[in-house]
């Protein structure tokens, strides 16, 4: 079964069955890790485009490697010495990388919907790795392949019965954006918790519940997603006093972790402001999976390019 | 040169006529309005439009327009702009000052009048900005400007945030007679907004602009207005708390006026889904509650006038990202249409009040003596043909900006005549 888009623009626009599919195909993907020779042939012959227009370390890291596994052509496109700098605009860029007949456009962009907006104008598959303040549908993804795997929950199974508490910018976060609609279309119930200030109009009509207080949320708790706290994004918006009092009021330490289920998972999509929206002994401990999802981002973007790629 | 508009059923508000009959024009005024068989004696050197079937009303006056000229030509020129206001039957179109440089000066008044009178098909009435470069900061030479030619003060786009020089400019403008028309938008609210907050801003990842943003706004200018007497129009309410406010505040007779524009009776937020830059406009999309909101100040006399917020932008500049892309949406070619198809055929207003929102109601805003069809007025008349039914395509401005494109519409314009000449014929 393909997917129905040429493209992977967000989890919104996919189907529970899709989303499904998808992780399905990542499992055997990861199986090929433990092999010594961790490549298959499936992408032989194509061309894999990573267009970055903001900084990143694992996204890209993990798309690359994803398509050097898949025996794809990768090309790397540093925004800051393309030819971006001198002035060329989304959509020349995009259409420049279709005519050297790039099959797959893989896009980070500081502005919401500028892979829609690229997809719409290249016939190259386009996937997004991180749209303002959008979606980040692969980083959603693996976390919640890395849910299923750790709660054992398998297809037909779903993730009825699951709560999964999304701590912190939930505003400026694509990340909890893509968590929300792949984690509600599969059935989790979905918490999300911050200072009322960075918590988006109309959320809840996605169908979240809305804690503005850590203790209210975390009871019963069987993940927890820590978000990263937009530094550069604090500055002249107000949003809240000061870091020492957001740490005061939403820090995950372990003994707010214990509020949790016992067996609760802590997420976390990196990078990590240690002792700010989590403590070492807490991103470090025995609950963690951050590494783990890190590991299984790569299982889950082999997955998206093999099924975009016509497979499956 | 005579000019006869016959057989077709006039219709005009402001002498409450609607009536089968003639219009007899000579040179630039309408010389009568009369009964068929007393006009049909005048002797054969005359032009006979034959209206039968259709109607026959004041020429439009579009008091909100971006003619773009000086400064941007690339999106819109005086002579492109008045000829895309003819083909939507606008006789008068207002030109807001947000032009480079900004209409702040006698000079640049006077520069746009000559090249309406050069190149221009239509009436073209300056809008001058309340404070010099509309930064804010210090009053513009109003009395000047007057003298020049404007017909009304803004600082479109910009609001006079400073609510001291808010207050002088309401008191100031009075003794000119100028109303003071507000775009009301708190700019701390709306920073960084590309469309309105809620919950498609947040699933989209857009910065919102709330609502409140404007009506925080509307709320200071009424209140200064009811301080200083001053005329008060705001530009393009798109909320209902707008409409509510507005409506409170006639209700105290506070002197406020109001526009509003058709892409606040006909779209909703949920249009920027595909984050189309077409849906990119300011105000933004409201909801569907806002919407109705509109039109029931529409129906209740809430709202005066119907204008378009014409903002001609070029491809180039709209297929971009979506935060990257300028506000704006053309609007010109398709307001009598949109007003007939979503407010009259949907009965939310009737067609006489309909056309008093685009004629008499921004005449009397502007004091301007067009607007109506009576003997010694300027002969700025438009024929529709109500029943035509027409999709929306091959715009005659030079920016294609609408997100109204490929709609099928009823109401055409058949003919436009601008003091007495036809500038426009389908």
């Amino acid at each position: 079964m393909p997917l129905k888009s040429k493209d992977l623009l967000g989890l919104e626009y996919l189907t529970k069955e899709e989303i499904e599919h998808i992780l399905d195909t990542a499992s055997p993907f990861k199986d090929l890790f433990t092999r010594s020779v961790k490549k298959v042939p499936t992408l032989r012959g194509k061309t894999v485009v990573l267009l970055f227009y903001e900084a990143s370390t694992r996204t890209r890291t993990s798309f690359e490697l994803a398509a050097k596994r898949l025996s794809a052509d990768v090309i790397n496109i540093t925004v800051s010495a393309s030819s971006v700098v001198k002035g060329e605009g989304l959509i020349d860029t995009g259409k420049t990388l279709e005519a050297m007949k790039s099959d797959f456009v893989i896009i980070r962009h500081g502005m919401s919907g500028a892979p829609n907006v690229l997809a719409r104008n290249i016939t190259a598959s386009v996937i997004n790795a991180g749209d303002g303040l959008h979606e980040h549908p692969t980083q959603g993804l693996l976390d919640i392949f890395t849910i299923r795997e750790k709660k054992k929950r398998i297809r037909g199974n779903h993730l009825k019965g699951l709560k999964v508490v999304i701590v912190g910018d939930i505003l400026h976060s694509r990340v909890a954006k893509s968590n929300i609609w792949g984690l509600t279309k599969l059935g989790a119930e979905v918490c999300v918790v911050g200072p009322a200030t960075l918590i988006p109009q109309g959320i809840e009509k996605i169908g979240v519940k809305i804690y503005y207080r850590l203790e209210d949320a975390l009871p019963g708790a069987d993940v927890i997603n820590i978000l990263r706290v937009q530094l550069e994004r604090q500055q002249q918006s107000y949003f809240f006093p000061s870091l020492h009092e957001y740490t005061l009021l939403y820090g995950i330490t372990k003994e707010r972790l214990a509020a949790a289920k016992e067996d609760v998972l802590v997420m976390h999509p990196g990078p990590l402001n240690r002792g700010i929206e989590i403590s070492s002994e807490v991103a470090d401990g025995p609950s963690s999976v951050i590494q783990e999802q890190v590991t299984n981002g790569i299982a889950i973007r082999m997955a998206v390019l093999y099924l975009l790629g016509g497979g499956g | 040169m005579k000019l006869l508009v016959k057989s077709g059923r006039v219709i005009d508000p402001a002498s409450k006529t609607n009536r089968i009959t003639d219009i007899l024009v000579e040179d630039s005024k309408i010389v009568s309005i009369g009964k068929p068989s007393a006009i049909s004696q005048q002797p054969s050197a005359i032009k006979v439009i034959d209206a039968k079937g259709k109607i026959v009303i004041p020429g439009l006056i579009d008091m909100h327009t971006h003619l773009r000229e000086p400064g941007h030509e690339e999106e819109e020129t005086i002579a492109t702009g008045t000829r895309a206001a003819a083909k939507g039957g606008i006789t008068t179109v207002c030109c807001m000052p947000n032009t480079h440089p900004v209409i702040d000066d006698q000079t640049t008044v006077e520069f746009i009048l000559l090249k309406a009178k050069n190149e221009g098909v239509v009436n073209v009435l300056p809008i001058g900005a309340i404070t010099k470069g509309s930064l804010g900061e210090e009053l513009s030479e109003i009395g000047e400007l007057k003298k020049a030619g404007i017909v009304a003060i803004s600082d479109d786009g910009e609001t006079v945030m400073n609510s001291l020089i808010m207050r002088r400019a309401l008191e100031y403008a009075k003794m000119f007679d100028l109303p003071v028309i507000s775009h009301c938008e708190d700019k701390n609210l709306s920073k960084d907004g590309a469309m309105n907050e809620g919950y498609y801003s947040t699933i989209l990842g857009l910065h919102g602009i709330p609502k409140e943003a404007e009506e925080a706004m509307v709320a200071r200018d009424i209140i200064l207005a009811e301080l200083t007497s001053g005329h008060l129009h705001i530009a393009h309410i798109s909320t209902a708390g707008s409409v509510e406010l507005i409506r409170q505040a006639k209700k105290r007779g506070i002197r406020v006026t109001c526009e509003t524009a058709p892409q606040y009776f006909t779209l909703t937020e949920e249009k920027v889904s595909q984050f189309d830059t077409n849906t990119k406009v300011n105000p933004p999309l409201r909801t569907k509650e806002d919407v109705e909101a509109i039109k029931k100040g529409l129906t209740d006399g809430t709202i005066d006038c119907i204008a378009t917020d014409h903002a001609p932008h070029t491809e180039e500049e709209k297929n971009k990202e979506y935060d990257l892309a300028p506000f704006g949406i053309i609007g010109l070619e398709t307001l009598l249409s949109l007003v007939v198809t979503e407010l009259v055929n949907k009965k939310i207003i009737s067609l006489m009040e309909a056309i008093a929102k685009v004629t008499i109601n921004p005449a009397q805003v502007l004091k301007l003596n067009s607007g109506q069809l009576k003997p010694g007025s300027p002969a700025d008349i438009t024929i529709v043909d109500l029943n035509k039914k027409w999709k929306v395509e091959n715009f005659v401005s030079k920016s294609k900006n609408s997100p109204f494109l490929g709609w099928q519409v009823t109401g055409k314009v058949v003919n436009t005549i601008v003091n007495g000449k036809i500038v426009y014929s389908e």
